[in-house]
């Protein structure tokens, strides 16, 4: 440790003012960071401080996406193999699934994070680690097949638009995973959605539709049981067929407090309330499913987890998290339904609340404000 | 007034930090001929120097009086010469330093029964005597201004802080001083005198057969003895409304001027922190050396010695001197030093409030912790943090944006008459993003009060 902290030392003056790599100096930052907490000290105030940072919470999130990631992984290939009509074992599954995953994973991690060392660099800030969790996140939203050049500007667009243009992490309006997921899903809608692009490689003979698809249709008795839906042997995005994997995923972050259980447990309120009030109405096919389906279906749980509850995107009061929670069960559902054009609903719906969000905030302090004007006039009067 | 047992107001939201080296309750005699008195302990206060380097002072002598309002004058502490005075960058003044030459003179302000006085008596007592700075006032923290008439006055009995002082003990045999001292407040108010006690650990018969205030009982973890949180449940401020407020010893000085009709600086400190050999209570006056008192007395390591506790504390210098209001001095290591995936190793011996480090599970562990920051500062991303340790009905994250952004009314509307810096040092303490979030209240403070006046 020594001897690699000698080493920093020493090459530190040429990314410094004046120095050679001047402008190298917040990937330096960067890089020095990832290796050393700084030695940084208080000077006023509190002079002591949490041993919690950016990197800690971010690389929990990271942990937590872990679950649905190995899930995933094998998965691609499980459903590879099966609409060919192969049943191999484990590890040619997850070797196939690796092929298809790991270049998606790359491609957005190297460019989301050039395009934030770029930007960290121009404005002199040090590098944030708010990409590290939506460089994972991008894949794991995506399609088996997408094309790796997709995914590439689907994240250039979701960094630069969804949250540099606003003054980078912290400040974005949107969720930067889901503002990538929704540029391709208008951009490239053939290539997004259907039957065909759930499976990687698929048969052509082989449905591929997903849960979503065949209720899209009304097909409810095409519904694969209960129990793949929640253990995810379904073929849909990399990273959402798996309740269960999800759940251990919340696990970790209710247990480490680090994701929102207030913002999980009304989504999913909302989502049920939604789906009870269809049963009432029944209409149709897609009305009269139970309730619970819509949590283990499509991207709802995934959504749920670990993209309603982004921080920044969300509403930042703990009362507003209430309602915004619960609008995105509620609208999610509303949209599967009766939305004949997007068979899914979920991420609508958050990135919907994320711009409602600020409002929502807006009425909680208002009625804090108000709490206080009264106190005072009570005083005077 | 009586004692109402059964009414205690309970507060939920907080954090007790709990750390090595807490004072053993005995207080020693702590001898020096070193004092000094720091401008700078007192916020908003522009100083007029009225006596020069080698002057002759006695205890209760004019040393400098505020610019703005310059019937607040400060006033030495100590019989002596004026040593030196020390400025610093932009001629801030820093320390007036003064050497005591042990003779003990004071200017006698003679001794009366406050109860017998009027109000303008009283006040004028206090101002020519230079014991009227123990008096601050919210909102801003500032010292009092004599010509406001306070709804209340409150005064906090004891100290939730990690290592705080245990005013029991300092108080203890200090009856008649302090009654004498609650006397002269109660010609300041027409409203009530708060007394606050701790409905637990309270027990010194000094507070609790104090007549002619109310006392009220507080339970539950840091900050429920800070007086905004005492404030914030008795009898919240609104726009426009003034409550004064000290702590236990500046009420023993007040008593102890009118009693003996002498500045009395008296003040029992408690040395507390890992880096203390010894910790225990030290009876001296305010304003000495620290030297005296850390000598031989300290480990060997880079300290960070601090006058208050770890929370709210200034940082001072080896050769300094202790500040005017704390009751506390707290040494800790300094931090700076380098850790290697310091932020990806599971950090089992780490303090944090988040579950995100297995501390968590070891809620009774005593810490010995340092300055580090433990990360680089960030814009805010967490949400739902500060409101867990912040136990106002006020959004702490919003009021500090709306002070960042310098929304004069967004800051009213959100309550900001109603805290100080010292209300968000648990947020600070705990923030993902390691802003320095009580210099942004204090900025906010400032600027209220530049804009109010």
């Amino acid at each position: 440790m020594k001897a690699l902290r000698e080493f920093v030392d020493k090459q530190k003056p040429h990314f410094e003012k004046g120095g050679r790599f001047e402008k190298l100096h917040s990937t330096f930052e960067a890089f020095e960071t990832f290796l050393f907490v700084p030695n940084t000290v208080t000077h006023s105030g509190a002079h002591i401080r949490d041993a919690i940072d950016m990197k800690r919470t971010m690389i929990i999130v990271v942990l937590a996406l872990i679950p649905p990631l190995l899930f995933g992984i094998w998965n691609v290939g499980y459903q590879h193999f099966l609409s060919n009509g192969m049943a191999p074992d484990f590890w040619p599954m997850v070797g196939f699934g690796l092929l298809k995953v790991l270049p998606v994973i790359v491609v957005s991690y190297v460019t989301g994070l050039a395009i934030e060392f770029a930007f960290a660099q121009s404005r002199g800030h040090e590098v944030n680690e708010g990409f590290l969790v939506s460089g994972m996140l991008i894949p794991l939203v995506m399609p088996p097949d997408v094309p790796l050049w997709m995914v590439a500007v689907a994240t250039a667009f979701a960094v630069v638009i969804g949250k540099e243009v606003f003054g980078g992490t912290g400040m974005n309006i949107l969720n930067p995973a889901l503002t990538a997921r929704a540029f391709l899903f208008f951009a490239y809608p053939s290539e997004m959605s259907g039957d065909r692009v759930w499976i990687a490689e698929k048969a052509d003979a082989y449905s591929g539709a997903t849960p979503l698809g065949h209720l899209l249709v009304l097909d409810a008795d095409k519904l694969p049981s209960d129990w793949s839906m929640f253990l995810g042997t379904i073929p849909g995005s990399i990273g959402e067929t798996s309740t269960i994997a999800i759940l251990l995923g919340a696990i970790v972050l209710i247990a480490t407090g680090i994701g929102s259980f207030r913002i999980m447990a009304s989504v999913v309120a909302g989502g049920l309330v939604m789906g009870l009030l269809f049963n009432l109405w029944g209409a149709n096919a897609y009305m009269d499913i139970p309730a619970y389906q819509h949590l283990i279906m499509g991207g709802f749980a995934f959504g749920t987890v670990y993209m309603a509850t982004d921080p920044v995107s969300a509403s930042q009061t703990n009362r507003g998290k209430l309602y915004y929670g619960f609008l995105i069960g509620f609208i999610a559902v509303l949209i599967r339904v009766f939305n004949p054009a997007y068979p899914e609903g979920m991420m609508l719906a958050i990135l919907l609340m994320n711009v409602f969000a600020p409002l929502i905030d807006h009425y909680v302090l208002q009625s804090n404000i108000k709490k206080r004007l009264k106190r005072a006039k009570a005083v005077t009067a | 007034m009586k004692v109402d047992m059964s009414t205690v107001t309970k507060i939920k939201k907080g954090l007790d930090i709990k750390l090595i080296g807490e004072a053993e309750k005995t207080i020693k005699d702590l001898v020096t001929d070193q004092f000094a008195i720091k401008p700078t302990d007192f916020i908003g206060v522009f100083p007029k120097m009225l006596v020069k380097e080698g002057d002759l002072v006695k205890a209760g002598t004019p040393l400098f009086k505020d610019k703005y309002r310059d019937n607040i004058v400060f006033t030495s502490q100590v019989s002596g010469r004026i040593k030196e005075i020390k400025r610093g960058a932009k001629r801030v003044l820093l320390e007036i330093k003064i050497e005591a030459d042990g003779k003990d003179e004071a200017i006698d302000f003679k001794a009366e029964d406050p109860k017998t006085l009027d109000r303008e008596k009283v006040i004028k007592k206090l101002l020519d005597s230079g014991v009227w700075p123990f008096i601050r006032q919210r909102p801003y923290s500032v010292i009092a201004n004599p010509a406001d008439k306070p709804k209340a006055i409150f005064i906090s009995t004891f100290d939730t802080a990690p290592l705080a002082p245990d005013y029991d003990l300092i108080v203890h045999g200090h009856g008649e001083d302090f009654q004498a001292g609650i006397d002269a407040l109660g010609k300041l108010t027409e409203g009530k005198i708060h007394l606050n006690i701790d409905a637990n650990a309270t027990h010194s018969k000094v507070f609790t057969n104090s007549k002619g205030v109310q006392i009220n009982q507080f339970s539950g973890p840091h900050p429920a003895g800070n007086v905004g949180v005492q404030i914030n449940k008795i009898d919240p401020l609104n726009k426009g409304e003034v409550i004064w407020y000290l702590y236990p010893q500046d009420v023993l000085a007040i008593g102890r001027l009118f009693l003996s009709g002498k500045f009395d600086a008296t003040r029992v400190i408690a040395l507390t922190g890992s880096e203390v050999l010894r910790p225990a209570y030290y009876k001296t006056k305010i304003g000495a050396a620290i030297e005296p008192l850390t000598k031989g007395n300290v480990s060997a390591t880079e300290k960070r010695i601090i006058s208050g506790n770890v929370l709210t504390g200034t940082k001072i210098d080896l050769d300094s001197y202790l500040g005017f209001y704390p009751s506390q001095v707290t040494v800790i290591p300094e931090g700076n030093y380098y850790e290697l995936f310091g932020w990806a190793l599971p950090g089992f011996d780490k303090f944090s409030v988040s579950r995100s480090f297995p501390s968590f599970l070891f809620k009774n562990k005593k810490y010995r912790l340092d300055t580090n920051y433990h990360g680089g500062e960030r814009a805010f991303v967490m949400t739902g943090e500060f409101e867990k340790v912040f136990p106002f009905d006020i959004y702490p994250m919003q009021l500090i944006k709306a002070i960042m952004v310098e929304d004069i009314d967004l800051m009213e509307n959100l309550g900001i008459y109603e805290v100080d810096e010292e209300d968000f040092a648990l947020c600070e303490v705990i923030d993902t993003s390691k802003t320095n979030i009580q210099e942004i209240v204090r900025k906010g403070l400032d600027l209220m009060r530049k804009e109010m006046s």
